[in-house]
Order: C-alpha cells, then sequence, then structure tokens
C-alpha cells in the first residue's frame, strides 16, 4: 500500500503481523529494499516495529510507534520555538527542527514585527515544502484553507502513525466526527489535531470521539462502531450545551 | 568442588524466570521493562531530536546518550542517590553494546536520551538494563539492524553459571567467583557487550561464551514476543 | 511541548466554568492504583499512581548517632528524584527547587504529625539511634507530584519492616528482615491533598498539561488523631504565585476535611488487604511445611 493507499484503507495494517527490529522479511534477492529496511546478503532485513508492504519488487516498513517522520506535501502544526533574522523555527515533532522562511507567508511583514505575526510558543499550521537530510522547510502559500496561527480551540496529541486511521477512507471518519460535533477540525500528519467550535462542550466532544477512535484502532467495523458511539453520545451534548 | 549446587536450586546454565513489558512511561517516546527473577531494570527513551547547545552535535550522525542509575533502595545497603563511578562506567559500556545497531547515520545532529533505572536488583543490573533498553529503542520506532540481548553469565568455583546471583558474585570459596556480563546481536551473532572480572582458563572462557549465547537467545525470543505483541 | 499557549487558555476556560478538558469534576480524584513491594531489598516500598503519573517510595533504615539536641531520638531524611526517565523536563545534577520542595513538604507532614514516634528508635541513648531514609523518585509525571509522593511515602512507612540489628558486631544486617513494623501512632497518619488555582476557581489532582496552566496552590496535611474532635493541620505550604484570600483558604481546608476522609479509607483499605495477602502467603508457607514434615 502508498501511502496514500493506506491513507484510504486504514486499519488495514492492524491485520498484519508486527515486524522487529533485524527481522527477515525477505529472501528474495531480487527484492529491493525500500523504506526502513537494509539488504543483508541476499536478505531484507526490518530496521523498525512496523508492518511489512510489498509493492511489486519493493519491500519496506510502514512504522507502527516513532517520532514522526515529515513527508513533503504533509500539513502539519507546529509550536514556535526561535525567531532567525529571515523565518521561525518550528518544532513539529519531528527528529529536525522546521524552519518557516519569511519569504513562505503571505504578504510583507517587517523583521521587528515577526514576533507579532508568530511568537515564540504560538501554534501554527502550515504545509511541508522540502524535507532535506537535516532540515525541514515549511510554507504559508499554499490554497489549502487553514494555514496560520492558532488562535483559539481545543489541541489533541496523538500518535502520528494513527492519522491515517482518524482520516479514515477518503476522510470519512475524520467527516463523521466534524458533522456529529459540528467542529472544524484540521489534522496534523504529525499527529496533532486542531478542534474549533462553537463551544467549549462540542469541542470536546469532537476530541473525546477522537480519542474513542484511537482506543479502538484496530478494531473490526470501527466505523459503525464510532457512528454508534456518535449517537449515544451526541444527546448528552445537547444537554450540557442547554445547561450552559 | 566446592560449589555443588546452586544456591537458588536452578541448573547451572539456568536463568531466573525472565519477564518484560513495553510501555511503562507514558510519557517516554519509548519504553520497557526487563526482569531475571528478581532484578528489574526500567528503561524510557526520548528521541531522536536535535540536539541543542549546537556546538554539541555531530554533523555525520546521531548521538546515544545513556544513564544508568540504582534507586537508593533497589540495594541492601542504601544506595546515595546520584551517579557514582560505578553507574557511569555502566552508562558507557552499555551506550556501546548498543549503539553498533543504532542507525545513528540515518539521523545526523540528532540526540537519542537513554534512561535505565533499577528499582529492585540482585545482581545482573547491567545486563537487564541492556535488554530493557534494546526494547524501549525499538519501542521507540529507532532504526535499528538487529536486536541486542545480554546476560550475566560467570565461574562460580569450577562451575560454569547463567544468570548470576549477588550471593554467587560474592562467592569466595574454592576457586572464587568470575562475573562476566555479555551482550549478543540477534542476527551476526556478535558481541557488544564483554566484560570480566575473576580468574578464568581460556577453555572454560570459551564455555562460558557459549552458555551466555544460547540464554541470550531465549531473551531474544521473550523480547520479539513482547514487541510483536506491539497494538 | 506540553502546555502550548492555546491549551492553557482552553484549560481556563474551562476550569472557568467548573469542567476539566476531560471531563473529570474540580474535586475529582484520578484512579488511584497502588502496588506494594516493589523491591525487596527497601524495608518498605510501594508505587503510587494517580492516573499516568506515577511515583515510587522506598524505606530505608540504618544505625547512627542521633543529634546532639535530640540525642534520645531516631532521625528521618526524606529525598525526591525527578528522574529524567520520567519526563523530557527533568535533567540530571543537583536536585532542582521542585524536587527539594517536594521533599520538603512531604517530610514536614509527616514529620509535625507525631506520625513516627522518634523516641521508640532509640537503641541507646546518646550513642546508637535508627535513622530512616525516605526516598522517593518518579516513574511519570503527568501532574500533582506532591500528592502522590506523600501519600507513597505514608503508605511505605505503613508497611515496612525493621531490618535485623547486629547487637555483637554493631551493625545493620541488610536484606534480613524482622516482623516489626516501625513504631508509628496509626492515628496520627498524616494525609495530602494540594489544591491548584486558577483564576478563581480551585481544583484538585491536575494532569500535567493542567499543572502547567495553574497560576498558585495550596498544600495541606491533615491528621486525625482519636483525642481530636475534628482534623489538625500539620503543615501547609503556599506555592506560586498567586496569592489567596482568607475565604479563599478557608474553604479550601473545609474541602481538605472532606478529601481527607475518602483518603483515609482508601489507605486503611489498601493497608488491611496487604496484611491479609501476607497473613495468607506465610500461613501457605506454613501448610507447606507442614505437609514436608508429615511426609
Amino acid at each position: 500500500m502508498t501511502p496514500k493507499e493506506k491513507q484510504e484503507n486504514p486499519g488495514k495494517e492492524g491485520k498484519r503481523e508486527v515486524v522487529i527490529p533485524g527481522e527477515i522479511i525477505s529472501e528474495d534477492e531480487n527484492d529491493l529494499p525500500g523504506e526502513w529496511t537494509v539488504k543483508s546478503g541476499k536478505n531484507i532485513v526490518a530496521t523498525r516495529l512496523g508492518v511489512v508492504e510489498k509493492i511489486d519488487r519493493l519491500v519496506k516498513v510502514i512504522p507502527l510507534s516513532g517520532v514522526y517522520i515529515p513527508r513533503r506535501g504533509n500539513i502539519v502544526i507546529g509550536e514556535v520555538k526561535d525567531i532567525t533574522m529571515n523565518g521561525w523555527l518550528v518544532d513539529i515533532g519531528a527528529p529536525y527542527t522546521a524552519f518557516l522562511p519569511l519569504r513562505e507567508c503571505h504578504g510583507f511583514i517587517e523583521e521587528s514585527e515577526m514576533e507579532n505575526v508568530y511568537g515564540i510558543g504560538d501554534l501554527i499550521v502550515a504545509k511541508i515544502i522540502d524535507v532535506r537530510r537535516t532540515s525541514i522547510d515549511l510554507t504559508m502559500k499554499q490554497k489549502e484553507k487553514g494555514l496560520g496561527k492558532i488562535r483559539e480551540g481545543l489541541i489533541v496529541k496523538v500518535n502520528p502513525h494513527r492519522v491515517p486511521r482518524i482520516i479514515g477512507k477518503e476522510g470519512s471518519m475524520i467527516r463523521l466526527i466534524k458533522e456529529a460535533s459540528k467542529c472544524v477540525i484540521i489534522v496534523g500528519q504529525n499527529g496533532l489535531i486542531w478542534i474549533r467550535g462553537e463551544n467549549l462542550e462540542n469541542q470536546l466532544f469532537a476530541r473525546k470521539a477522537i480519542e474513542f477512535v484511537i482506543e479502538n484502532t484496530i478494531a473490526e467495523g470501527l466505523t459503525e462502531k464510532v457512528e454508534e458511539w456518535l449517537k449515544e453520545n451526541k444527546l448528552k451534548l445537547k444537554e450540557e450545551v442547554k445547561e450552559n | 568442588m566446592t560449589y555443588k549446587e546452586r544456591f537458588d536450586k536452578r541448573d547451572f546454565k539456568e536463568m531466573r524466570p525472565i519477564d518484560a513489558k513495553i510501555g511503562v512511561v507514558p510519557n517516554a517516546d519509548g519504553s520497557a521493562m526487563f526482569s531475571f527473577g528478581d532484578t528489574i531494570a526500567l528503561a524510557s527513551v526520548y528521541g531522536p531530536k536535535t540536539l541543542t547547545p549546537k556546538h554539541m552535535q555531530n554533523p555525520e550522525k546521531g548521538i546515544l546518550r545513556v544513564h544508568y542509575t540504582m534507586l537508593s533502595f533497589s540495594v541492601g545497603e542504601r544506595a546515595k542517590p546520584g551517579a557514582s563511578r560505578r553507574s557511569q562506567e555502566i552508562s558507557k559500556v552499555t551506550e556501546w553494546a548498543l549503539s553498533p545497531v543504532v542507525r545513528l547515520d540515518e539521523l545526523p545532529g540528532t540526540v537519542i536520551d537513554i534512561h535505565i533505572v533499577i528499582p529492585q536488583a540482585n545482581a545482573g543490573t547491567r545486563c537487564a538494563g541492556i535488554n530493557a533498553a534494546a526494547m524501549a529503542l525499538a519501542h521507540a520506532g529507532i532504526p535499528m539492524t538487529e536486536m541486542i540481548s545480554a546476560v550475566s553469565v560467570g565461574k562460580i568455583d569450577d562451575k560454569i553459571c547463567v544468570d548470576l546471583i549477588k550471593e554467587e558474585e560474592d562467592y569466595e570459596e574454592g576457586e572464587g567467583a568470575t562475573d562476566m556480563p555479555v551482550a549478543y546481536l540477534s542476527n551476526s551473532g556478535k558481541l557488544t557487550l564483554l566484560q570480566l572480572d575473576g580468574r578464568i582458563s581460556t577453555e572454560k572462557f570459551e564455555e562460558a561464551l557459549e552458555a551466555g549465547k544460547d540464554a541470550c537467545k531465549k531473551i531474544f525470543e521473550l523480547q520479539k514476543k513482547v514487541l510483536k505483541e506491539y497494538k | 511541548m506540553a502546555g502550548y499557549k492555546v491549551t492553557r487558555k482552553n484549560i481556563m476556560e474551562a476550569i472557568s466554568k467548573g469542567k476539566r478538558l476531560n471531563g473529570r469534576g474540580l474535586f475529582e480524584q484520578r484512579p488511584i492504583e497502588i502496588k506494594f513491594g516493589i523491591s525487596n531489598k527497601a524495608e518498605g516500598s510501594v508505587s503510587v499512581k494517580f492516573g499516568k503519573t506515577e511515583v515510587v517510595c522506598g524505606i530505608k533504615m540504618d544505625v547512627s548517632e542521633p543529634y546532639p539536641d535530640h540525642e534520645d531520638e531516631g532521625t528521618m531524611i526524606t529525598s525526591m528524584e525527578l528522574l529524567p526517565l520520567a519526563s523530557p523536563e527533568f535533567e540530571y545534577g543537583m536536585p532542582s527547587i521542585e524536587a527539594v520542595e517536594i521533599a520538603r513538604i512531604v517530610d514536614r507532614g509527616i514529620r509535625e504529625s507525631g506520625f513516627i514516634d522518634f523516641k521508640k528508635l532509640c537503641i541507646k541513648e546518646g550513642e546508637k539511634v535508627w535513622s530512616i531514609f525516605i526516598d522517593l523518585a518518579t516513574i511519570n509525571d503527568d501532574g500533582n507530584l506532591i500528592d502522590a509522593s506523600a501519600l507513597a511515602a505514608v503508605l511505605a512507612l505503613l508497611i515496612a519492616r525493621k531490618p535485623v540489628y547486629d547487637k555483637k558486631k554493631e551493625r545493620v544486617s541488610y536484606g534480613e528482615f524482622t516482623d516489626e513494623k516501625l513504631p508509628l501512632n496509626i492515628e496520627k497518619m498524616p494525609l495530602t491533598i494540594t489544591f491548584f488555582k486558577i483564576g478563581e476557581k480551585v481544583f484538585i489532582d491536575p494532569t500535567r498539561e493542567e499543572e502547567n496552566a495553574t497560576e498558585g496552590r495550596l498544600t495541606v496535611e491533615l491528621s486525625k488523631p482519636e483525642s481530636e474532635k475534628s482534623e489538625l493541620i500539620n503543615a501547609m505550604q503556599k506555592g506560586g504565585e498567586s496569592p489567596f484570600s482568607i475565604k479563599e483558604i478557608e474553604n479550601i481546608v473545609e474541602e481538605a476535611t472532606k478529601m481527607f476522609k475518602k483518603l483515609k479509607v482508601l489507605v486503611d483499605g489498601e493497608i488491611e488487604k496487604f496484611e491479609k495477602e501476607k497473613t495468607e502467603k506465610s500461613e501457605g508457607k506454613k501448610s507447606k511445611r507442614k505437609e514436608k514434615v508429615e511426609e
């Protein structure tokens, strides 16, 4: 499964066997070592805890745990750590600190204004435009909605490897939760999720729904389970909102 | 021929019951517990993350920082909290035991912190620590080419023993005690930890190495089983 | 990455409405999990979990000289290690002020309550007394370390057994335990509850995220000796920058007495369970020995 296919068929990997570092995952010398594998003689060996994926001759491992591995095109949510002359250093939970250059922001920003636009400690939603060996570049100049500073709303932090499950097949799972909670939800591929709603109760409801998905991530028929959970708890939510 | 039967009645080449768990420290990127009988080790891993200050970074490859510590109440006579010369040495040999298989060249400029804590000790603590740390690294998704398993072997009087307890380490009759912690890699079978303390013939030494290798195979099976249960 | 500005805002908004982000009540304690005997080398040891926070405590004892102004009393030293194992925020090196404060708060509550009968720890006046070391360490930090530590210390003391003292060699035989408990005045047992403040609202047992958003705290250590009509305050500590009004403090003390009663029930239950299991274990051993003899 390509990452795209994984996004569209989440949860399938839960049924496959977990492999550990050092485990031989192919003995065919014609196979090619993909991500998180190494060639060892004529064998291919996994280097991370995960599940194996084979497409044609390419054998790779999809990790189940560990820090976020950045990819070009990912939408991420990060925390501003520092401001330099020409941009912002942002922590996106990856092995390396990401960088948002001044030139990747809309409009003209004076050096003295940088702190006000994005200050240290602020959370921002951005897109990764480039990943090199030890650096990650971000941009705000994309057509996606929601890029920019997070001023209010709720933040949930999850294992980045669970993100495909939360988004669901063609976005179906997250759509269910958005509709039921009446919230705007932006899911960062690095495991941070931003929930924005009319009131605190709706936001907390959306967060609980996401936590429910995480707890039942390898379950069969998760979509049905989530639909049921949402129906049950929506009534409670209505009462709570009335009270306040 | 003074040591005819082990203090706890085990076979000479038999380990104490071993146990392992992952995820014991929720805050960590990876964590694990490993025990040999009543010797327990906890390990937690944070990283990989960018190392600051920048001048401490290695631009060629990532750095493993290992810190081993025993809790004051893990031993009979209270151990003062804080680093000791012994714990510093153990931290270093542990780092050397783990680093050959970690793909640090894929992570230049970063640091991976490994914390090992011993809440209860009855010899074999550095080996339990290495076993826990290896699992914690895998749990944390740190890329590794092989797994590492460690056990303490030794010669008590004239008997090669596996997984020594404190009483055995302190044995003074007959030929006394020779203590030899070892760590083996799961695929290549190479040694990444080897220390020796005592007196042993080259023949018996080889017997000890073989005994250690067999025990480590069993330890690896447990580590594998627990990691594969990850959800 | 805990405690983003936005999360802090959310927590503050929720608390001001009398809510918590995960639906807990302001005075609702997380589930408490207690496990005794986590180190068989300690005179007494315990692991206490408040939700995901885990603190361990071990009691070690030694024989030493008494302090010159208390020649007939045993001594007690409390220490707290914020292990880097438990959180990316903890560092190696000298104990931080956070660690020192926790140790001192826990120490005060136990010392001032009269829980330990220090005179009974005297072996030979002016020469030999028992020293008690209360050693605390964090395994995972998810907030409220003070209360978890204080509870762990009291539980460890309650189940501790004195080690064997070799009178001839004049030193402790480590690893050998007697069946003798520590000289404790059980009814003077101190229990600790810390109240945290955001704005006008007060709550207990925060997660680390919540604790980072707080502006002040007030720790109250209480005991209820039989001779007293109501609870006694043995120690208090105001922490953080936020000031407290007299009314706020009085309300907190009242709430503390309610929490104290609940905690006492929990502690009594856990100790009872522990003693029961211990007796069953030793009886199991006795009957096995009996069977062997009969064979």
